[in-house]
Parts: structure tokens; C-alpha cells; sequence
């Protein structure tokens, strides 16, 4: 009775599965005949695999899974799984051809890492797409204290241990008005390997003067670690006088007091606009289509009012070499959540695409092929 | 003469279950000794039949398999650790610092991450080892029957729990209940070097202390199975003379029990202190990491050999800063084998277990 039910069950997703291929394929081959050339708000072309397969960062977890939403509602029947493994699992499976495409807290290295997309794409080089920005917040708790302004150098000294007080002369001078106590301050980092710890470090090192060297295991040989955003972020929430830094979700969630940036045009408040300020002043160092971001430029962004601790993640596409179904879905899901999938980001505590840098990512998805 | 106590016997003496209410029935009437030497006559056949054959067959390959699967995983921590080792530039073992983020510049030294893991364990060892030992004398001895086994099936079932809940519940409940203590321990034993005020915040709890106590519910249940079965198998004969002789409860647990037990509750403790050393989710969510090294207080952080490379396993991307944490993983391999080879010659030099 029971087999009998899985089996007609299995029949079904089994017939539809046909169904779908057969429809996808057919589709395809007319769409690779007239190419389509429309503006900004490209019209989706659905079809093509119906499972992809995505796996990596697991900071841009939750921005897929808004993506994903908005790709079932745009292209019904079709459907990712996004695995958040962590980026380097994302690269290396992606690399093998386990997955249609990866999700990474950086661009591909060269060397190694790009010989090997490149041989995975059939000799095509693959792109990197910064599809989702972060912000990262500064999160604290110190009571009394609701607002706190900080810039690049004195957050690189307390996280290097250098100030330790909140009283510090340092603080005190970014923060006329407040009333800061004499208390120690609590560092509390990531103590798994992380792309926010990189990108953090990054930003220190290019705007604070920050010398103890960047990469994924936090450096800065003070405080504690603990165990991924929630960690830190629960930590911070349950001791007075800690500060860390977080994706700005797990620090609203926590309800922990977010401190501004000062960045040399006045104190920044961490916001959708502020962030997305800074994402427009961002520069492409990479070629083309291969939007490799030269974070330093959103680091080091003197524009007023814009925020400069973002955490950009990269989804890594083949430029060519999928075969026709796959790259006409993933095609579909780039286009779609570059597009309808960002009014959710916000949400979710991301960062909507800037216009103009949505443009660019549109020209890179169409060109897939 | 000792009647009350010889009907008593079967009672006692089964095993688990059902077994129980058969066997009392016949061997109430007879001497306890008859049913073995009973059994090898049977099996005294002239010739070898094929189901001994397969039996055999199936027995030594299982043996075998169990050998080679071990030595096919340390030849694969050999192997993929040896390249980075090579390329270690500092002491591989007497260095604290840890840093494989460029893999052209690997530094990594495991003295802390050993030190941690074994205090963490040998933690865990003290608190569970005179628990486990209670439950086990008190299930055996004192419990009434229809108690005792129930009350086994409940910490058979602490086994089952994951050790992602040992470690939230270490995280959000257990951490903030120790607080006052630990800072107790901090003000009043401070001067004790293993009392002293450690490297990360003692609010949070995410000291070895807590870890310890964490890991010590964990394998409790391991310990407390393992020496309940050996206690359950102490000689009639022993516990009824020490009993003719006037012996009171204590005083046959003492001289009879203990004896008989104690390489199989050694035996079973390092089977608890192996589990403990490889203990990984929980002591990863608990444990605060560090940048200091580990200074000898039971309040530091740190990372255990497990969960140091449970922290930096998803972003493996490089098959050098990879190797790092395999040959750390080495060490803790050959420490579990160290730490059984020591249990399984503990056993062998007191066969009455046998």
C-alpha cells in the first residue's frame, strides 16, 4: 500500500522530470537562434535545467534563498539548491563540475584556482560576479551607550588591542558628546575560518593602517573567538562591553547597537542607501565581463555618506562551456536575482544592487552562453 | 546452610532480560557449574563442516577488514600530512602559534591545541570516571531489579543524544549557571594556577571548564555501560563467601566487586577518555578560541585537536594549509591509539576479568 503510493508519487516526479527536459531543450534551441537584446529590466527566459546546483559562501545564504523564491515565482517548476558549505568547498566543487556554479567571499586566486575553472568550463575562463554585498557591521554592547561613532584607525586599535578601554582618549575624541565608561573592552571575533574575518581585516588594512596581515583566522591577537555569526553575535549580546564585528543581520536579530563609520566626510549610519553608496563607487579590476571588484575602492571610499564595510560575494559562472539546458537556467537565475530577487535583500540584511551596477551585471549574465 | 542466598542466585546472575526467567527455573536446582564445560563437547567434531569454514572466513575477514581500514586511515593522515610538514617553518610540535592562512608561510605548532585536548579530557575523565563508577556499583548492587533496568535504559539514552545539543546546551545554560561559581573559583583559588583568571571572558563560558564538564555528560553513559556489564559478571561465589563471612554491602562491593571490576572500569574509563579526545561539535560551540596561548588555567580557551579542524574545515581550499590540520589530526590519532594501548594492557595484566 505504502510502495504503491511512493511509486506512483516517484512516477509522477519521474514523468515530470521528462517533461521538463523535453520542454527545456526544445526551448533552447529557439532561443539560441534570436539572442535576446533588452534593456536593464531583461524579461526572464525560463526553462532549461530544472535543479541547479549551487554550493559555497555561506554568507550569501540567505540572499540566495530570497533569489530562489523570486526564481520559482518568475520561472514556476524551476528550482536551485544552494548548498552553503563555505566558499573554498564552493570553489573546489565547482571546480570539479559537481555544481552549476559557486559561491565565494573571493574571486577566484589566479593560478591554481583559475586553471581549473578554466579547464571546467571546457577551456572558457569563468567570471566572477559580485552578485551580493553585505554589509558588516561593528556591533557592541556597552550600557549607556546607544551610539557610537568609530573610524578605520581606532577600530583597527581595538581590534588589535592596542586601546583597550572604552574610555580611550582614542574614542573619546570620535565621540564628543557621549559617556563612555571606564570599562574593558571585550574583542569577540569568528574563531571558524571566514570570509567576514578576510574582508574585515581587508578593510582595516586599507583604510586603518591595520598591519597584523588579512586572510580567513582572525589576526589581531586579542579577545576570544567564537563559532560563526550567531556565536559572535549571541557573545556580544550577552557581556557588557563587547564589541565585534557581524553581518549586519545577525546583529539586528541580537538587537546589539551598530556603530557608525566615520570614513573622513562625517559619521555614516549603517543603511541600504549608505552601502549602496559605496557599492556605486566601487571599480572593476577584472576584464570585461569578469567583475572582479577592486575592493580597495569601496574600502578606502571617501564619498559622504557612503558605508565602506561590505562584505561583496562573488557567484562563479562559466562565461561558456555549460551545456545548452544549464546555461540557459543559470542564465534565468542570475537574471532574476539580479533583477526582481534584490526586494527582498533588504529584508534579509543585504544590500540591493545600485542601478548602474546592476547594468553591469545584466551585460555579464547575458553574455553566458 | 546458605540456602536463602544459593535461591537467590539466578536472580542475580542473568544478564539482560528475558535470558533471566528461563535459566532460573533449572539452574536453581543445580550447581552453577555444569552448563560450561557442557558446551565444548558438543562442538568436538571429527571433521570440519562447511559453516565453520564460512564462519571462520567471515570472522577473519571481518578482523582483517577492522585492521586495514585503521591502517588505511593513518597511511592517508601520513600521506597527506608528510607534504605539509615539510613546509612548516616553525617547530611542528613545541610551537603555540597557528597560522596557515598563506600557504607559501605555513606556521603551525600543536603544542597548544595538545595541552588543551587533553586537559579538556582528562577534565572530563575526573568528574565522570567517580560518577560513572557510582551509577554503575549503584545499578548492579543496590538498585532493586525493576528499577535498575530502567534506570540503565536512561543513561544508555544519554548516548543518543547529539552532541550538537550537549554543545548549545553547554553554550546558553550550562555556561551562565557556572558563572558565579567559576568566579568564585577565580576570587577565592585564584593563586592555584589552575583556578587563575584565564584568557577569555569568564561570563560567556567558553572556558575549558565548562567544556570539560560538558564533555564529561557526554561520555558518562559510555563509562557507566561498559563497567555495569563488567560489575553485573562478578563471580557468585566471591560476593556469597564474602557475604558468609559477615560482610556487609560495602564491605563485598569492596572486596569483591572492585577487584573483579577494576580493569574493566579502567578499560571502560579509557574507552570514555578516547571519546573525550575526539569530542568535536560540542567543544566547538563552548570553547572560546584564543589568540593568547593556553596558560594552565582550567578558565583559558583554546581549541582542541577536533575542534580546531571542525573550525577550518569548510574553507579548506589549499591542499598545503589542508595538510596542517590532517597533521594535526595525527597527533590526535596517535594519541587516542597511545591512550587504548595503555587501556588494552591495563585488561591484559589482570585476567580474572576473563
Amino acid at each position: 500500500m505504502k510502495i504503491q503510493r511512493h511509486g506512483a508519487v516517484l512516477g509522477l516526479v519521474a514523468a515530470s522530470a521528462l517533461l521538463l527536459g523535453a520542454c527545456g531543450s526544445d526551448n533552447n534551441t529557439a532561443a539560441g537562434g534570436s539572442t535576446p537584446t533588452s534593456g536593464a529590466s531583461a524579461p526572464v527566459e525560463c526553462g532549461g535545467k530544472a535543479k541547479l546546483n549551487a554550493e559555497g559562501s555561506s554568507a550569501q545564504k540567505n540572499a540566495i534563498d530570497a533569489f530562489v523564491q523570486a526564481y520559482k515565482a518568475a520561472c514556476p517548476s524551476a528550482d536551485l539548491a544552494y548548498n552553503p558549505s563555505g566558499s573554498g568547498a564552493g570553489v573546489k566543487n565547482f571546480n570539479a563540475g559537481q555544481v552549476d556554479f559557486g559561491g565565494s567571499d573571493s574571486a577566484l586566486k589566479a593560478g591554481a584556482e583559475v586553471e581549473a575553472a578554466t579547464k571546467r568550463c571546457q577551456g572558457n575562463p569563468a567570471w566572477n560576479l559580485p552578485l551580493v554585498f553585505g554589509p558588516v557591521a561593528i556591533g557592541f554592547k556597552v550600557s549607556g551607550v546607544d551610539s557610537l561613532v568609530l573610524d578605520a584607525k581606532t577600530t583597527a586599535a581595538i581590534f588589535s588591542g592596542a586601546v583597550k578601554k572604552w574610555n580611550d582618549p582614542a574614542i573619546k575624541a570620535l565621540n564628543g558628546s557621549a559617556n563612555l565608561p571606564d570599562k574593558d573592552i571585550a574583542v569577540i571575533y569568528r574563531s571558524d575560518e571566514s570570509g567576514t574575518t578576510d574582508n574585515f581585516q581587508k578593510y582595516l588594512t586599507a583604510a586603518g593602517g591595520w598591519t597584523k596581515g588579512d586572510g580567513k583566522q582572525f589576526k589581531g591577537g586579542v579577545g576570544e573567538g567564537k563559532e560563526k555569526s550567531a556565536g559572535v553575535a549571541q557573545a556580544v549580546g550577552s557581556i557588557d562591553g563587547a564589541i565585534t564585528y557581524v553581518e549586519w543581520s545577525f546583529a539586528q536579530d541580537n538587537k546589539l547597537s551598530i556603530a557608525k563609520i566615520d570614513a573622513g566626510a562625517g559619521a555614516v549610519e549603517l543603511s541600504a542607501e549608505s552601502a549602496g553608496k559605496a557599492i556605486d563607487g566601487a571599480k572593476v579590476k577584472g576584464e570585461g565581463n569578469d567583475l572582479v571588484l577592486d575592493l580597495n575602492s569601496i574600502y578606502g571610499t571617501k564619498a559622504a555618506g557612503a558605508y565602506p564595510l561590505l562584505l561583496a560575494t562573488y557567484e562563479i559562472v562559466c562565461s561558456k562551456g555549460y551545456d545548452a539546458d544549464t546555461a540557459k537556467a543559470v542564465k534565468a537565475f542570475l537574471t532574476v536575482a539580479a533583477t526582481t530577487g534584490q526586494g527582498q535583500l533588504a529584508a534579509a540584511g543585504y544590500v540591493p544592487l545600485p542601478k548602474a551596477f546592476q547594468d553591469k551585471l545584466l551585460t555579464a549574465v547575458k553574455a553566458i552562453a | 546452610m546458605n540456602d536463602p542466598v544459593v535461591a537467590k542466585r539466578p536472580a542475580g546472575s542473568g544478564d539482560p532480560g528475558a535470558a533471566r526467567g528461563v535459566a532460573a527455573a533449572p539452574t536453581a536446582s543445580e550447581a552453577p557449574i555444569p552448563p560450561t564445560p557442557a558446551a565444548p563437547e558438543t562442538t568436538k567434531a571429527p571433521h570440519v563442516r562447511p559453516g565453520d569454514r564460512i564462519f571462520r572466513g567471515l570472522a577473519t575477514g571481518s578482523g582483517v577488514f577492522i585492521v586495514v581500514l585503521i591502517g588505511a586511515i593513518g597511511l592517508f593522515l601520513i600521506l597527506q600530512a608528510i607534504p605539509s610538514l615539510g613546509l612548516d617553518q616553525i617547530n611542528f610540535l613545541t610551537s603555540r602559534e597557528w597560522n596557515t592562512t598563506d600557504p607559501a608561510n605555513l606556521r603551525f605548532g600543536i603544542l597548544d591545541l595538545l595541552l588543551v585536548t587533553v586537559i579538556v579530557s582528562i577534565l572530563a575523565l575526573l568528574i565522570a570516571m567517580p560518577i560513572a563508577l557510582g551509577i554503575a556499583l549503584f545499578l548492579t548492587q543496590y538498585a532493586p531489579r525493576n528499577l535498575a533496568r530502567p534506570f540503565a535504559y536512561v543513561v544508555d539514552l544519554l548516548a543518543a543524544v547529539p552532541s550538537i545539543v550537549f554543545g548549545l546546551w553547554g553554550l546558553f545554560v550550562l555556561g551562565p549557571v557556572l558563572f558565579p561559581f567559576s568566579e568564585w573559583l577565580i576570587d577565592n583559588l585564584g593563586w592555584f594556577p589552575l583556578f587563575a583568571k584565564g584568557n577569555v571572558n569568564v561570563q560567556l563560558g567558553g572556558t575549558i571548564f565548562t567544556a570539560g564538564i560538558v564533555v564529561a555528560v557526554m561520555i558518562l553513559p559510555i563509562i557507566t555501560a561498559v563497567s555495569r556489564e563488567v560489575f553485573d559478571r562478578t563471580p557468585r561465589m566471591h560476593i556469597e563467601g564474602a557475604i558468609a563471612l559477615g560482610a556487609t554491602k560495602w564491605e563485598v562491593v569492596r572486596t569483591t566487586v572492585l577487584p573483579f571490576g577494576k580493569a574493566g572500569y579502567v578499560s571502560a574509563s579509557m574507552l570514555g577518555l578516547g571519546r573525550a579526545l575526539g569530542e568535536t561539535i560540542a567543544v566547538m560551540i563552548i570553547l572560546s578560541t584564543t589568540t593568547a596561548s593556553f596558560g594552565w588555567s582550567l578558565f583559558d580557551g583554546g581549541a582542541t585537536f577536533a575542534s580546531k579542524i571542525a573550525l577550518a574545515a569548510p574553507e579548506f581550499n589549499d591542499t598545503r594549509s589542508a595538510g596542517a590540520y590532517i597533521a594535526a589530526g595525527l597527533v590526535l590519532f596517535v594519541l587516542t591509539f597511545v591512550v587504548n594501548a595503555i587501556a588494552r594492557s591495563i585488561v591484559a595484566g589482570h585476567k580474572e576479568y576473563e
